[in-house]
């Protein structure tokens, strides 16, 4: 009989004892990895953002537009590589509930400013060839089936056309996907766009831009937001990631609720399965006694008992961590309108490992202090 | 039968404190439970509260057709024009409309609690707005004066954002504005907001003669049909007419649900965990005594009485851990101030935590639920205690 055989056969000494356990040790790894991986959709953008890549917006709040020609002069400052401007859409297909998310750019440069994007069907060239053609992520494609070549009316809940309607019609000439960050959206073609509103004409949005060197960044923030200082439309230029995390900042602070409901679980089983081994250890008295007997020595036992709570973590642990990982991957389609590029990370698997072994060494810790210090004849009296 | 269930329940809990580290562990996981379910039943239900206190049935709130929120919408001066000699308007004294043509603009406002920006709608308002928001008072200083770059601005943001005190000057892009007055209009969406004459906002932000939203006052609730029959047979009108109410519960609705939907399930995950704890520690329980239950068994008490004792002692563990989930709750998280990015208006909506008594209500029974059947299965053993085996 190994040393691997004793703690599973101890383990699972009480059978029940060791199921409750495991499953109370299953929820806090479910939850972990249920929240971990949804709050990650929230704060991916950070992840995602490109270092050397920078956002300018409207001073006064990144909803207000500035001059199309903010955009020729940004493109000649020096230390800007590259830069796409953008106008927020406001898209649905079909019926306002059918929500799209569009942005009206320059395309070639998009591009190039997000060049993790890459043209899966169709190509870039196609999609530059005809002001109506549009670019869609494979995400967006999928939500509503749009395929290669189909021409559909992507209507704004914003902006009205110059004829009364609200409706562009468009033609899919690619659709792109990415190594990192969601495609949940598409884009049109500015001029397109442009000509034919009502109101707002010559205004963008925003823009991104490219460094090339993420050293350069604050000169470049400087270079462009003085450039503009004291004009009817003032910038404020940040990085991506900046801006994206700000951005999630305005929902509230989710990394701190996501924090206390995985603290206030992981908690939970702490003391449960604290207490429960601490218990089960005093049960098993004797049982150490008779091994100290035949000559087990201390350190040995020790690793025993800590290698009983371990491996109840880690039983526990990978079964509530793949239920949570069965669920995201079932849900990921379901939700990848709301919730883009759900899935469960591997920094969450990693952590969640670090987690299972580090309660595992805590939990039995006391137990096994108490079991390497026992002394054979009280271990062996009654009590 | 009473008799003996009576001591066999006090024998059950005169023994808790032998397994106090169980029976701990057990009330603490249980109040854990709870503090989750009634945190984000709190958030939710103040959010909801907010918005319920928004808007009125006697108000109509008219938007460009189709843009289903105020920021998409859009129309002109003669749009305004034609609404004020709509039919169904309440009209002040001297006649004119109770109407305010309304405009606003996304502006940054500084978060107290994290210094980050966030969306304030700054509102460009009409001379009625306040007669048109049901307890609308000024709390300190005065309303705007017509053309000038005075802001009056809601309780909510000043609790929540800074730099909007009283007095206070505040540069937005190239302008200067100067906060005159502070208004309240008791916990609804519009404290979250920035009021200022319209005129000054449409043209500092170059939307001359453009609005997004006209609110009339009308005659009684039923009027709107009267108005909206009217804005449908003027051919001139393209404008959808809806009960202010509703407006906001259907815009804004989507962010209680969203914490509703969190909140349940992670609750619910949790009570599962605490349903294994609670039957493990009650497990513990029942081995401990199983000589004196047995021993009892064969002075002719009945297993009835074993079981009640042992369920009689869970679920009080779990309704102590509730109570002290629930009173945790009440103390940390009632009337804690929040704000989020709320559904169509995107800017900020400022809320305040209400732990209610239907929410304490169901933390309190998911936490007898976990008593419940945590003690199930222990207390059948305990019922069952076999005589031979345990003096054997």
């Amino acid at each position: 009989m190994n040393d691997g055989t004793l703690i599973r056969k101890s383990l699972f000494r009480k059978k029940t004892r060791a199921i409750l356990l495991i499953l109370s040790i299953m929820t806090a790894f479910l939850i972990f990895g249920l929240l971990g991986s949804f709050s990650r959709v929230f704060t991916g953008g950070a992840d995602s953002a490109a270092a050397d890549r920078l956002v300018t917006v409207n001073s006064i709040n990144f909803t207000l537009s500035m001059p199309y020609a903010y955009y020729e002069r940004i493109s000649a400052i020096e230390g800007v590589q590259s830069v796409v401007h953008n106008v927020w859409f406001g898209g649905y297909y079909q019926q306002p509930t059918q929500f799209i998310q569009a942005f009206a750019s320059n395309i070639d440069q998009y591009f190039v400013v997000y060049d993790e994007l890459e043209a899966r069907e169709g190509s870039l060239e196609d999609t530059l060839a005809r002001r109506d053609c549009v670019a869609i992520g494979r995400a967006l494609a999928d939500q509503y089936d749009f395929t290669l070549g189909q021409r559909f009316p992507l209507t704004s809940n914003i902006w009205q056309r110059t004829d009364g309607t609200f409706t562009w019609e468009v033609d899919v000439c690619m659709i792109f996907e990415a190594e990192t960050g969601p495609t949940n959206y598409m884009i049109i073609d500015y001029e397109y766009f442009n000509e034919a509103r009502s109101f707002g004409r010559d205004e963008i949005g925003w823009m991104t831009l490219r460094t090339g060197n993420s050293e350069l960044n604050d000169a470049v923030s400087q270079r462009i937001d003085t450039m503009f200082a004291n004009s009817r439309a003032e910038t404020e230029t940040t990085t991506e990631a900046a801006f994206n995390a700000a951005f999630v900042e305005q929902f509230g602070n989710i990394a701190l609720i996501v924090t206390l409901a995985v603290g206030a679980a992981f908690t939970t089983i702490l003391m449960i399965v604290g207490t429960t081994m601490v218990m089960a250890g005093n049960e098993r008295r004797r049982d150490v006694a008779v091994m100290k007997t035949l000559g087990f020595s201390a350190p040995r036992i020790f690793g025993h008992v800590i290698g009983e709570t371990v491996l109840l973590c880690l039983i526990g642990g990978l079964l509530g961590l793949g239920l949570a990982a069965g669920l995201i991957f079932v849900a990921s389609e379901a939700l990848a309108g709301s919730f883009p590029g759900l899935a469960m990370p591997t920094d969450i698997v990693l952590t969640s490992l670090a987690i299972m072994l580090a309660f595992g060494v805590v939990t039995g810790l006391a137990p096994a202090l108490n079991a390497m210090r026992l002394n054979i004849v009280d271990g062996l009296s009654k009590d | 039968m009473i008799a003996q269930i009576g001591a066999v329940t006090m024998i059950n809990l005169r023994s808790i404190p032998q397994r106090w580290g169980m029976s701990l562990a057990t009330i603490f996981s249980i109040a854990l439970v709870v503090v989750v379910l009634l945190g984000f039943l709190s958030m939710a239900n103040g959010f909801r509260a907010t918005i319920q206190g928004s808007g009125s049935d006697d108000i109509a709130i008219m938007l460009r057709s189709g843009s289903q929120a105020e920021l998409n919408s859009g129309f002109g001066r003669d749009t305004v024009r034609l609404i004020e000699t709509a039919p169904g308007i309440a009209r002040t004294a001297d006649d004119r409309p109770l109407l305010s043509s309304e405009l606003y603009v996304i502006v940054d406002g500084r978060r107290r609690a994290s210094g980050t920006d966030a969306n304030m709608p700054l509102r460009g308002v009409g001379a009625e707005a306040a007669n048109l928001r049901d307890g609308f008072t000024l709390t300190a200083g005065r309303m705007f004066a017509e053309g000038s770059n005075e802001l009056v601005v809601g309780e909510g943001v000043i609790r929540e954002y800074e730099g909007f005190d009283l007095g206070q000057t505040i540069r937005l892009g190239q302008n200067e504005w100067t906060v005159v007055g502070l208004f309240s209009t008791g916990g609804s969406v519009f404290d979250s907001e920035i009021w200022a004459d319209i005129g000054v906002i449409q043209n500092l932000y170059q939307r001359n003669n453009t609005f997004q939203s006209i609110r009339v006052r009308l005659d009684n609730a039923e009027a709107i049909e009267t108005l909206r029959s009217y804005v449908e047979d003027e051919p001139r009108l393209d404008l959808d007419v809806s009960n202010e109410r509703e407006y906001f519960a259907q815009s804004m609705g989507g962010t209680q649900d969203l914490i509703m939907f969190v909140g349940w399930p992670l609750a619910v995950i949790m009570a599962v965990g605490a349903f294994a704890g609670a039957w493990n520690a009650m497990y513990a329980s029942v081995d401990a005594r199983l000589r004196e239950i047995a021993t009892l068994r064969a002075i002719g008490f009945a297993g009835f009485p074993a079981f009640v004792g042992t369920m009689t002692e869970s679920v009080l563990l779990a309704l102590i851990g509730g109570l002290i989930g629930a009173l945790f709750t009440y103390l940390v998280f009632n009337g804690i101030s929040a704000s989020t990015l709320g559904g169509a208006s995107f800017t900020q909506v400022v809320f305040s935590f209400a732990v209610t008594p239907a929410s304490i209500i169901a933390g309190m029974i998911l936490a007898l639920v976990v008593g419940f059947f945590g003690g199930f299965v222990p207390a059948i053993r305990a019922a069952n205690a076999p005589l031979l085996a345990v003096h054997g």
